[in-house]
């Protein structure tokens, strides 16, 4: 029996099982996915609100202003990728310039002090690729850009450094609440990887979200997928902006951001549309389109010649267009995290205490004095000094063996994502720890190098890697062993 | 028959008139490359074939090797039959035989690498 | 730090090329930096035949070529350094290389950079559908079949019908897998006659030209694509979408030369041809850094990268022996249906004998003349019954000729009609 039992290993779920973690409390995390941050933590615009977006008073509004501003310490304590690059929102034409006013208004009021407009001269200064057509812009100094996967992966890590148990491949198919013997009441979840049983629930699944609790309750949710779409630059074009910049809508409805990604390099996106099924993340040609053609808007010209790939990533909708957190009115001990959409990701350190806040008060655990805040720091090649890179490889020869070209990624940092605390086993899994094969040749000329790691660390034949888990394996058998039977 | 030529990127489409094992004529060429390019393809139609056996204890798992001489065309999958199951240990040599008078031509498969 | 006369970077055809001309030319000390753990590059991987006939007057698989340039440059003594791959070059030519050892630092009197092109990934495309697995680049699909003996599919769909997309479909068929169709967006195919023939009709593989993938469906695994024809402007025609189910798509859609250390170094690059500009020697932007081979432009034939990389390693090895090159030169302007021309100046005082201008066309071109012309006079004529952006195009200029270029303000190189 856990005493707690978190369901989702996203940027939420990570964020409440890290906070957790500071209490002596059996914790475990059930994902149906083989990693954290498989879904929409993985996808998505990988920002950091400053906050003035947010209806005052709402949970959005309330969590993004609480948890925008624990990412310094965050991301110092857990070595993920952040920055502080400030954003702006542009006006094209003088009604926007309300727009933006309102929007500076709902900022003070939401806490920001620092947000001021600027005029197309200050604009064209601190972003000279922007278009001639912007005529002012919102400027909120902070603004900010983390890589979502890492954080999320760097909260789960920290986790289990701190003793929460991750279980992934582990489908919730049933939850049910239960009287014990002596009368208290616990949670039962069937899953795809057995029975897991606790004292309490927290629904923090993201997409499924709502079917998670209406397993257990009588209110009922429905969280809607809203499709995004984006388009990654090179990082050769990380100069293209240094802001997030946002558009106010415009004739084509809500606007598209372009951005830096923590990683250095440029995103453009996302689209957004309801779609049907919670599992297409498919782009579309229209979607990828209205991408380019509503970023052209802020800028004066996009590279397409220099997108490396596209993708598509599904928000948490809810109808109430606002954040479901806390526990559920009539299923005590269910700690509900649903419609956790944008801005969620800025949100989630705050959703994470608001967890931790509420599970303390129904179990009073004690503190947990052997907490360790630190996730061990992986050394990057590619951030590194020459001098610096001396040493690592005089204590590792392999820090001096680069399996990544474009995004110097060394065999040491591989070796190191497959022994790190989650055990990853995909391809996809290890890109996202290391970047290796996130460059511009998009593991065209590392893939085989990679195969060849993963199969020997894990012991497994090469046509047993997977790109990202389950049936997606990269080869089928080896050369002439399925001749059809033309060759007899 | 009617055959592409594959002398230069005109491509130009020659129909050849064939009695027995002997061309008669050639038509659409566009110069002489291209009559005698047609009359080996429509008699004697042949290939160099290019695949890999398998390398056990080397550097890599696959050693190339080809024909050493051009195989009649209609035999390129047989080939490719016999060389299935073959395995190679390093040291081998560029030219060294791997199989021999493969699927009857006479011609052998030799390798194309060098492996230490 | 370490000093040497010349550093090639890069082991492939090209760095293999410069480093004989460069010991040929005299020069003291040479260092070729290779990140693989052989020599050879690309070519280890191209184990089909075609290879080397304007060189050696023979038929050579990729690798068989390799062999012999590889035998050349240890008859010469030249140092390798293999599994080290640079990560820093600067203007002034000092060179950093990582291997097991650490970080190797090397001042260079010369650098010629010789690391080749990689191929434009599905993302460049932007085709839409499911990012499933069972998407390659057709190098990426050519290295694991020829190099690894594993098969990266069953049944394959090749995007894009250049040369490495059609022995591909030949090398996947004759592997055991079933190759549904080649998809061409262009009206033509890039390809060889030669492989179209041998490659796709031998084994009865269709050719759609003016087609392209505009789908991917799938989970985990690919499970099909949709293909349907393009009109004129390359745009897909939706009522002719159907689809294809298979478990691999390769994409052969074009290569780009790989210059991020070229940046670096502050060397200018051409948005025409993705490498640098060059001058008749084959020197950069930036004096004493050279470039040759596909870093420079993509080529079709190894041979003229050969030959060319050789020219560049004996210009380097010169200037690190102190024969200075004169600056500036005559702009090689790329004219009618010429899509660019290397080298893109040339200065007479450096030229030591023959020049070749090596080109691209348009389009295709039937009975039509290329031509160069010195201001308005023609110096070179020769007809054609065909050019097309496929083949890159040469045309050599002899040194009497170059003589007469004193005078000009300009070299033109264009396709004329008949």
């Amino acid at each position: 029996m856990f005493d707690c039992m978190i369901i989702g290993a996203g940027v939420v779920g990570c964020s409440i099982a890290r906070e957790l973690s500071r209490y002596n409390l059996d914790l475990c995390v059930l994902d149906k996915e083989e990693d954290a941050a498989c879904v929409t933590s993985k996808a998505n615009s990988g920002i950091v609100h400053a906050g003035y977006d947010a209806e005052p008073g709402s949970c959005k509004a309330l969590f993004n202003a609480r948890g925008q501003r624990m990412f310094e310490k965050l991301s110092r304590e857990l070595d993920f990728p952040f920055k502080r690059c400030g954003s702006i929102v542009l006006g094209f034409k003088e009604d926007d310039i309300a727009v933006l006013n309102s929007l500076m208004e709902r900022g003070t009021k939401n806490g920001l002090d620092d947000l001021r407009i600027i005029g197309k001269e200050e604009l064209s200064l601190i972003e000279p690729n922007i278009s001639e057509n912007a005529v002012a812009a919102l400027l909120a100094p902070s603004g900010g850009i983390v890589s979502p996967y890492e954080m999320t992966i760097a909260l789960a890590e920290n986790a289990t450094q701190n003793g929460v148990k991750f279980f992934f491949g582990a489908k919730v198919q049933s939850l049910e609440k239960l009287s014990g013997r002596s009368g208290g009441e616990f949670f039962r979840a069937k899953t795809s990887k057995g029975c897991f049983e606790s004292k309490i629930v927290i629904n923090a699944a993201g997409l499924f979200a709502d079917e998670i609790n209406n397993m257990l309750s009588a209110i009922k949710f429905k969280v809607i997928p809203r499709k995004g779409e984006y388009c990654l630059l090179d990082s050769s074009e990380a100069g293209l902006v240094s802001h997030t910049v946002f558009q106010t809508p415009g004739p084509m409805g809500k606007g598209v951001l372009a951005t830096q990604t923590a990683d250095g390099n440029i995103l453009l996106g996302p689209t957004s549309k309801d779609v049907l099924d919670k599992e297409d993340f498919s782009t579309t040609s229209d979607g990828l389109s209205e991408v380019l053609a509503k970023a052209s808007r802020s800028l004066k010209k996009i590279p397409t010649d220099k997108i490396i790939t596209s993708f598509a990533g599904l928000r948490a909708h809810v109808e109430s267009d606002d954040f479901i957190a806390g526990e559920s009115e009539d299923v005590k001990g269910l700690i509900n995290f649903i419609g956790i959409e944008s801005p969620g990701l800025s949100a989630a350190p705050a959703l994470g205490e608001k967890a931790a806040q509420i599970a303390c008060a129904i179990l009073s655990p004690p503190r947990k004095h052997s907490f360790n805040p630190f996730r061990p720091k992986t050394p990057r090649f590619r951030e590194l000094s020459n001098q610096e890179r001396q040493a690592l490889i005089e204590g590792d020869p392999n820090y001096g063996k680069i399996i990544c070209r474009c995004e110097k990624v060394s065999k040491a940092e591989i070796l190191a994502a497959l022994r790190s605390p989650l055990k990853p086993s995909s391809l996809d899994a290890i890109k996202r720890r290391t970047r290796v094969g996130m460059g511009r040749c998009q593991s065209g000329f590392c893939m085989m190098k990679l195969v060849g790691i993963i199969s020997e660390e894990l012991g497994a034949s090469p046509d047993a890697v997977t790109k990202f888990g389950g049936a997606s394996t990269l080869l089928v058998c080896r050369n002439k062993s399925e001749l059809k039977e033309e060759f007899e | 028959m009617t055959i592409i030529c594959i002398n230069c990127p005109i491509g130009c489409r020659m129909d050849v008139e064939v009695e027995g094992q002997t061309v008669i004529s050639v038509k659409g060429n566009n110069c002489a490359r291209g009559k005698s390019y047609a009359q080996v393809e429509c008699v004697n139609p042949t290939r160099t074939l290019t695949s890999t056996v398998r390398l056990v204890d080397g550097p890599m798992e696959a050693l190339s090797v080809k024909t050493s001489r051009p195989v009649p065309k209609t035999k390129l999958r047989q080939c490719i039959r016999e060389l299935k199951g073959v395995e190679v240990k390093p040291p081998v040599k560029i030219g060294d035989v791997i199989a021999r008078n493969i699927a009857g031509t006479g011609i052998d498969m030799v390798s194309t690498k060098d492996i230490p | 730090m370490k000093a040497v006369d010349v550093v090639i970077i890069g082991g492939g055809p090209a760095g293999l090329a410069a480093a004989i001309g460069a010991k040929n030319a005299g020069a003291g000390s040479i260092l070729v930096i290779e990140r693989d753990s052989r020599l050879g590059g690309i070519l280890n991987q191209c184990i089909h035949n075609g290879f080397g006939l304007h060189t050696f007057n023979e038929e050579l698989t990729g690798s068989e070529y390799s062999a012999r340039y590889e035998a050349m440059a240890r008859d010469l003594g030249v140092p390798v350094l293999l599994n080290s791959m640079v990560v820093d070059i600067t203007p002034d030519r000092r060179v950093f290389a990582v291997n097991e050892r650490g970080v190797q630092e090397l001042q260079a009197k010369a650098v010629v950079l010789a690391m080749g092109c990689r191929e434009r990934p599905r993302g460049s495309l932007n085709i839409a559908g499911s990012r499933t697995a069972g998407i390659f680049t057709a190098g990426t699909a050519q290295k694991f079949v020829n190099i690894d003996g594993w098969m990266p599919g069953r049944e394959v769909v090749v995007l894009g019908s250049g040369d490495i997309g059609l022995i591909m479909a030949r090398r996947m068929t004759l592997e055991g897998a079933s190759v549904k169709a080649v998809a061409e967006v262009m009206p033509y195919s890039g390809g060889l006659k030669r492989n179209i023939v041998q490659c796709l009709d031998d084994f009865g593989i269709p050719l759609l030209l003016s087609h392209t993938v505009i789908e991917i469906f799938g989970k985990d695994r690919l499970s099909g694509v949709a293909i349907a024809e393009v009109d004129e402007s390359r745009k897909p025609i939706e009522k002719t979408r159907r689809l294809v189910p298979c478990d691999t798509l390769l994409l052969s859609v074009g290569l780009i030369p790989e210059n991020e250390l070229s940046k670096m170094a502050g060397v200018k690059l051409s948005p025409a041809t993705g490498g640098p500009y060059v001058n008749e020697s084959f020197q950069t932007s930036v004096e004493g850094i050279f470039a040759c081979g596909n870093v420079l432009h993509v080529h079709d034939l190894v041979d003229f990268v050969s030959e060319e990389s050789e020219i560049a390693g004996a210009n380097a090895a010169g200037y690190a022996m102190g024969r200075g090159l004169s600056g500036g030169g005559i702009p090689v302007i790329a004219g009618n249906g010429v899509r660019y021309c290397v080298p893109w100046h040339i200065n007479p005082d450096n030229v030591i004998d023959k020049i070749s201008l090596r080109f691209r066309v348009t389009g295709v071109y039937r009975n039509s003349r290329v031509s160069v012309r010195f201001d308005d006079n023609q110096v070179f004529g020769r007809k054609s019954m065909i050019l097309t952006p496929g083949e890159m195009e040469s045309v050599t200029l002899k040194k009497e000729t170059i003589a007469k270029l004193a005078s000009a303000k300009k070299i033109t190189v264009s396709v004329e009609e008949g």
